[in-house]
């Protein structure tokens, strides 16, 4: 049996399919409308929540707890203030990208992470030299997401305390009598917050929420439209754009952050004050120059799609759920260059986009190369420009 | 005169055709100026705050026809245009019952079903046949018309193109094509449908803004034509622009002066100036001049060429064809600011019915009777009313927790016997109203506000002659290389540098920028000339 969130007795009441995926061991929505599209323009145009309680959490506690983290996470966790996130990587010793997640500075020596996967015992084992204690709470907290640009408005009407919040800064306030903290954090690319809650009190929250969303048009999305968002924001997902490196086989199955176009978190990486795992291997390969990919976006115009399908006697019909597989990317030689790991059609920019690795050389915004689609059961290359990412980057995300 | 006031090309009217037009030409490299009489550009596309916080689309309010070369060409994206999701067509019935389709497939299916199971595939049979027709018609509907009456090469090419496209369909496309064109948009479905709920929702879409009844022969074209839209490439359905049309040609204005379009408002055109033949300059109400070799209209053919131009300057024929150019509006808008959520007893709280239209026409014959009141030169007892909650689709249209409802209405003529519209305009809205609380139990409590707009205000504020709001009747006779008349559907005119880029043209109206930007592909091959 799956698992249910601490929300799921009143998500349940929102799902009109009853479309159920499985993130985690837990009943994760694909959509609660019959359209994932619908669901996403609540996160572009109004407000949208998403249930990420299947995240694993740890608190990371101690004296050493900034020792600690500033060598297990390659992004330097030494500036970060109380008060504070970031978005951090751990790296293996060869400099490959294990997984990533959020890190949430509570105080001097308190820490909490977030993460996709879990990873208790390997942090436990590197923690052993260290005064340190790692403790999962994953259960003890519900999540919720609150995302687009009504959100501050919803929230404003509950808690004082989001109204002056920063990017990536978040505060411990409470909502309905009920302690939570809440973080100008998200995975859409647009204004949105994350509130973590005591499980025992989920609901007490969540139904505030309701109440005081409502009338700005706040709806659920699910997997689906989340993951429209996040290409948008050009935010890699573990499991899509790559995976954890100690889980490989080969080294083509593993990528470093300047591969997986994550370089600009390693900031002071040459500073020699800060050992941290993957550090040698990050500057050889810095020093060397052996990038095998850049990560880039990559667009197809209206008409060139158009074009795909009207030449074959076709209707081109666009979808905006992103494809689930790879699609093989050429030079103008017919040679093949890299691959699109997410690609789908994005409603807010009304072409095509995709987050795709390619050889450094083609990687340059505005290179044209092609990326193969499936049309009347061939394969037929459509006309792509290389571009950077994000797609998607309104003001309003960090204004 | 001075340099500010001589251009390369000059625009008449800041409606989207104008603003289209403005900004290819200006994206080409010309120096373009645009003129709009009212002091916000839009035209029939506007968006008004007419209670604060509650945002009105005062006339047209969604987007389909627009051509999705526009977007990519322009680089609309960029200047802010984002089309939002109508995800449902919402039918209520007579006897309490509704017909909703949404989003998904298989439960459209089974809401067919409960009307008629041989209308599920029955309605698959119809889409897909009309989606051959649509794609067949794609390419005459988006290129610039042969005209016949010209032995210009490009004029021969695209007659040869179009003879031998013709020539391509089969036998059964072909005559679904000429059905649609000149047959009845009732008979069309009986072909296929049971349920009379089902083929009233299909028979609504051809009933907006022509002066026809979904039994007249005729019906099918316009039909055919609404149909020619997408959103995100789904042939047929309809998006709503954030802030409405009038958001929408914000966009365009943005984008037009971004290229390094002039736009000037409250500058009402009165003639063309002219020397020999050609076109000058233009002048203003207040007398002010302004100079170019090119001139381009976007005003209605009456006012194109009977106002702004002189018609002796015109050949007789044209201007006996104009005359006769069928305008008849027929349309009006009751625009609602609402308290609260309009509530339909068989949907209880449910209010996902709200996300698109909703199609108050319970039964064919029911906007049959409708369209028979319009004959006789009166207003619907009954009217057809195709409503949108838009404030559901995009939450800045209202205060949180209140709604903005647009109700298009049909029919109530421009002309009326014996009566004038500042004598029966109320009249018409509490018919409106009544006929909305007569589904949404309700209705009238939630009625804050309403703002009515009648053919002669149409008329008054957007120059759209007789209020009609495709910029003429879209009758085949006045359609395609007939449109607005034959030997003249080039959007050049007999006066040399003086276009025509409005919807009087072809392919024609509703927002669709195709006549903006056709017109200006002629004037920019002509300075190649």
């Amino acid at each position: 049996m799956l698992k249910q969130t601490p929300f799921h007795p009143r998500l349940v009441a929102f799902s009109q399919g009853q479309a159920w995926g499985n993130w985690a061991g837990y009943l994760s929505a694909l959509r609660y409308d019959l359209s994932s599209k619908h669901e996403y323009f609540a996160v572009r145009n109004g407000a949208g929540f998403f249930d990420t309680s299947p995240l694993h959490k740890y608190w990371i506690r101690g004296r050493d707890a900034e020792r600690f983290c500033s060598y297990v996470f390659a992004r330097d966790i030494r500036p970060l203030k109380p008060g504070r996130a970031q978005y951090t990587i751990w790296c293996d010793d060869a400099g490959y990208v294990m997984e990533d997640g959020v890190i949430f500075r509570y105080s001097s020596d308190e820490f909490l992470l977030t993460a996709a996967e879990p990873n208790l015992g390997y942090f436990r084992q590197l923690a052993r030299p260290f005064d340190v204690e790692v403790i999962d709470c994953s259960e003890d907290y519900a999540s919720l997401a609150i995302q687009g640009p009504r959100s501050r408005a919803i929230l404003e009407a509950l808690t004082p305390d989001v109204s002056d919040l920063r990017y990536f800064a978040f505060a411990e306030t409470k909502i309905a009598e009920t302690p939570v903290t809440v973080s100008r954090t998200g995975f859409s690319g647009d204004l949105g917050y994350e509130l973590l809650i005591p499980a025992g009190d989920a609901l007490r929250v969540f139904d505030a929420i309701w109440e005081a969303g409502r009338p700005h048009g706040l709806r659920p999305y699910g997997d689906e439209a989340l993951g429209m968002t996040r290409i948008e924001a050009g935010l890699p997902l573990i499991g899509v754009e790559f995976s954890s490196s100690r889980y490989a086989f080969t080294d083509d199955e593993r990528f470093t952050p300047d591969e997986l176009g994550l370089g600009w978190l390693l900031k002071g990486v040459d500073d020699t004050t800060r050992p941290f795992i993957g550090r040698d291997a990050i500057i050889r390969e810095r020093m060397e120059g052996t990038s095998r990919w850049r990560t880039v976006g990559i667009t197809v115009s209206w008409q060139d799609y158009y074009e795909l399908f009207d030449s074959n006697g076709l209707l081109a019909v666009p979808d905006e759920i992103p494809v689930p597989w790879e699609s093989m990317i050429y030079n103008d030689r017919d040679k093949r260059i890299g691959y699109s790991t997410s690609f789908m059609y994005s409603p807010v920019l009304q072409c095509h986009i995709g987050i795709a690795r390619i050889k450094p050389k083609y990687a340059e915004p505005g290179t044209e190369v092609f990326i193969e689609q499936t049309v009347n059961h061939e394969y037929i290359n459509v006309r792509a420009t290389v571009t950077t990412l994000p797609f998607y980057n309104p003001e309003r995300k960090t204004a | 005169m001075s340099d500010t006031h001589s251009y390369d090309a000059i625009v008449i009217g800041g409606g989207h055709n104008g603003l289209t037009n403005a900004a290819y030409l200006a994206k080409a490299g010309q120096r373009v100026l645009l003129l709009e009489q009212n002091n916000l550009v839009g035209g029939a596309a506007i968006t008004e705050e007419l209670r604060p916080g509650f945002n009105f689309t005062t006339f047209s309010y969604a987007l389909s026809l627009l051509r999705p070369e526009i977007i990519a060409e322009l680089d609309l994206v960029r200047f802010g245009f984002m089309p939002l999701y109508m995800r449902s067509h919402f039918a209520p019935m007579d006897n309490g019952d509704y017909f909703l389709i949404g989003p998904d497939a298989a439960v459209n299916r089974a809401e067919i079903a409960r009307h008629s199971k041989a209308d599920v595939d029955g309605m698959e049979r119809f889409e897909h046949d009309t989606a051959r027709v649509r794609q067949f018609i794609r390419p005459l509907f988006d290129s610039i018309p042969p005209n016949l009456f010209s032995d210009d090469p490009a004029d021969t090419e695209r007659m040869a193109w179009l003879v031998k496209h013709l020539g391509n369909a089969d036998k059964k496309l072909l005559h679904d094509t000429v059905r649609l064109l000149t047959g009845s948009i009732a008979d069309f479905c009986d072909d296929y449908l049971e349920s009379d709920i089902i083929k009233a929702t299909i028979c609504s879409a051809a009933c907006v803004g022509i002066k026809l009844g979904p039994m007249s022969p005729g019906s099918g074209i316009n039909w055919l034509y609404l149909s020619m839209g997408e959103h995100d490439g789904i042939g047929g359905s309809w998006s709503f622009h954030k802030g409405g049309n009038g958001g929408f040609t914000q966009v365009l204005a943005r984008a037009a002066t971004a290229y390094g379009a002039d736009i000037r408002l409250e500058s009402r055109v009165s003639s063309l100036i002219t020397d020999g033949g050609e076109v000058r300059g233009v002048v203003l109400d207040d007398g002010t001049e302004f100079r170019a070799p090119v001139v381009v209209s976007s005003l209605d053919p009456r006012r194109t060429f009977l106002q702004i131009a002189d018609p002796r300057e015109l050949p007789a024929d044209l201007v006996e064809t104009i005359q006769r150019f069928r305008f008849q509006g027929i349309t009006s808008k009751v625009n609602f600011a609402l308290d609260g959520v309009p509530h339909y007893p068989a949907l209880g709280d449910r209010t996902d019915q709200y996300g698109g239209f909703i199609n108050v026409a319970p039964t064919v014959e029911y906007m049959e009777r409708a369209y028979d009141a319009a004959k006789y030169g009166w207003y619907s007892e009954h009217p057809y009313i195709d409503a949108s909650i838009q404030s559901f689709i995009d939450p800045d249209m209202a205060p949180p927790g209140k709604h903005v409802m647009s109700c298009y209405v049909m029919y109530t003529p421009y002309q009326l016997k014996d009566s004038t519209w500042d004598a029966q305009r109320e009249n018409m809205a509490d018919r409106v109203q009544a006929t909305m609380q007569r589904f949404f139990s309700n209705f009238n409590d939630l009625v804050l506000q309403r703002e009515i707009v009648s053919p002669d205000i149409i008329e008054a504020k957007t120059g759209l002659s007789e209020g009609n709001i495709y910029a003429g009747e879209f009758f085949p006779h006045q359609m395609y290389f007939f449109r607005p008349a034959p030997g003249y559907s080039d959007y050049r005119t007999p006066i040399r540098g003086y276009y025509q880029c409005g919807s009087g043209t072809h392919p024609g109206g509703c927002v669709i920028g195709a006549p903006g930007r056709f017109a200006s592909q002629q004037v920019l091959a002509d300075a190649k000339r």
